[in-house]
């Protein structure tokens, strides 16, 4: 049984300069898949996801959402699609109250303010926040400012969630939560695309893994598939680790 | 939730007896001096207010309000010199013609944040100035005198008193008041503070960012001409020296940013406090040509900038809780 393609790239680069940050990657995501991207620093992974929803203007190439074209679409339009997504470095609204930051996500699918709190405070209860819901943004710690970024990602009611390093710099407390909520997403059957570094989570929650290097798409398959990779491991992964695996 | 609802009550009624006290002050104070400052509290106030909406809530520091509130008197002097045209329609006219400037200025700026976009907004005033200071057909540096009439409410003239010109400006306040609490309790408000906080967060949850400043600015460049056309009609002469200074903008922007931006009531509290302080020592120490006035006028500034960088509301609401 074949899944609907959720989302596709075709063809896409991005050059700054002489630098091709992207270089003609492919790739698609089924629906209820998660999808890793992973790669040296450098290898284009953060200008994927800023090209997609529509902070960079790829120079070549197609961006498909359920089949709509939705290449150089403007980032506030791209979120009202259903494409949700968090950034590398943490940003949340740091006057606000944690509700009021997911109230705001929640307002794209409401008009008034009561409704819209209602399902902040539902998300809150789901991503296990709601205990600091009167905190503010700036009062959290990383690693609930991570989950807040999530949940207002949630809040916007999106069919397609891409998390840009949501595990970098937590503990292993932390981790296992981040996680656990990823998958709990998952199994209410989102779609989802993650950048990380940690590969200890990437090969748990992982679907498939694409690789990228110096911009190019080098690999792309099940974890499994990736570790064995010679090309993979000589580029990111290195031979201790791969060992470690095994 | 008992105590939250009796919380709600009790600055219900406060607000009613303050609101009683403005009403009732100008029957009992008769001094013209006294009823003038208290007109330019409200007048200032609503400025404070209109700036508070761009600046305070949607983070656009704008330092050319002045501009605004120019083209607002200008617009309904204009035009009921011009074409009889009353004072109530320029008001709104006046209003409408500075959202429009707003919208063909702010549009091009769209992505200036911060300091940049405090630099454009007195760039902006200042051509909005000098343009003015050389059009003939509206007095150039000249300016307008607005010709004499009967008195009466519906020609937005009084001569024998300034009440009813304090009552309009209270109900002008009032209703921008009203506006600002409008927009912070909505989505609009929301949008704004994601906007203030940054673009890239705004547009990641959906903000129209373009749409949502353009409205910030629309609306608080409307509420300034207001404001504007009131100055005409009370002054009943303008000029861009008076009407359209960066002085004045300077000073809409510190009655906001000392009284608190951000909060609904912050900029009316620092009216409060910076205008009765720089026009009762004008009053008193200014003829001496000293300028010893200035000096207690940027000192109170300087103090209150040390103490209270939130602004004075912060300290108005934490005594506010104290005593409910």
């Amino acid at each position: 049984m074949s899944k609907a393609i959720c989302f596709k790239v075709a063809g896409l680069s991005k050059r700054f300069g002489g630098l091709a940050a992207n270089n003609d990657i492919h790739f698609f995501v089924e629906e209820g898949e998660i999808v890793s991207v992973i790669g040296p620093n450098g290898a284009g992974k953060s200008t994927l996801f800023n090209c997609v929803t529509g902070f960079y203007k790829p120079d070549s190439g197609n961006v498909f959402f359920y089949g709509k074209d939705i290449t150089r679409m403007r980032s506030d339009k791209v979120c009202k699609l259903g494409i949700a997504r968090t950034f590398q470095i943490v940003e949340v609204i740091s006057e606000m109250t944690v509700l009021e930051n997911v109230t705001t996500g929640a307002l794209l699918r409401y008009r008034r303010i009561k409704p819209a709190m209602e399902k902040a405070g539902e998300i809150l209860t789901f991503t296990g926040l709601y205990e600091k819901r009167d905190f503010l943004g700036t009062e959290l710690t990383i690693a609930d400012k991570k989950r807040l970024e999530v949940s207002m990602a949630l809040a916007t009611r999106p069919r397609l969630l891409m998390l840009d390093e949501s595990m970098a710099g937590l503990n292993k407390v932390e981790l296992r939560e981040i996680i656990d909520l990823i998958r709990k997403i998952r199994n209410e059957g989102m779609t989802l695309i993650i950048v990380e570094h940690v590969m200890e989570a990437v090969m748990q929650i992982s679907d498939r893994i694409v690789v990228l290097n110096s911009g190019k798409k080098i690999m792309e398959g099940t974890p499994k598939e990736v570790c064995s990779d010679r090309e993979v491991i000589q580029a990111y992964l290195g031979e201790k680790y791969c060992a470690f695996l095994k | 939730m008992v105590t939250h609802i009796n919380f709600t009550i009790r600055r219900i009624i406060a607000g009613i007896a303050i609101l009683l006290l403005f009403i009732v002050f100008p029957l009992v104070v008769r001094q013209p001096f006294h009823v003038h400052v208290m007109i330019l509290v409200f007048m200032f106030g609503m400025l404070g207010v209109a700036w508070n909406i761009m600046g305070g809530y949607a983070g656009m520091f704008s330092f050319g309000q002045a501009a605004f509130f120019g083209i607002g008197a200008y617009t309904s002097s204009y035009l009921s010199i011009a074409y009889g045209v009353n004072p109530w329609i320029g008001l709104v006219a006046g209003g409408c013609a500075a959202s429009l400037v707003a919208a063909a200025i702010g549009y091009p700026c769209s992505n200036l944040r911060g300091h940049y976009f405090a630099i454009a907004s007195i760039a902006f005033a200042e051509i909005v100035r000098i343009v003015f200071n050389n059009w003939q057909m509206v007095g150039a540096a000249e300016g307008l005198s607005l010709p004499m009439q009967n008195e009466s409410f519906a020609n937005f003239l009084f001569n024998s008193s300034k009440l009813p010109y304090y009552y309009i400006m209270l109900a002008l306040l009032l209703v921008s008041l009203a506006v600002c609490y409008f927009i912070a309790t909505s989505k609009m408000g929301y949008y704004f503070r994601a906007i203030k906080e940054s673009h890239k967060i705004a547009e990641v949850l959906g903000v129209n960012v373009v749409l949502y400043r353009l409205m910030a600015i629309m609306i608080s460049a409307f509420l300034s001409a207001m404001a504007g056309t009131f100055y005409a009609q009370y002054i009943l002469y303008i000029d861009p020296g008076s009407v359209m200074l960066l002085a004045t903008s300077i000073q809409i922007v510190l009655i906001a940013m000392l009284g608190g931006a951000g909060s609904i009531m912050g900029p009316v509290i620092g009216a409060a406090i910076l205008i009765p302080a720089s026009e009762y020592t004008r009053v008193a120490l200014g003829y001496k040509g000293t300028g010893v006035d200035m000096l207690i006028y940027g000192l109170l500034i300087t103090l209150i900038s040390m103490y209270y960088p939130e602004g004075v509301w912060k300290l108005f609401s934490r005594i506010g809780r104290k005593l409910t």
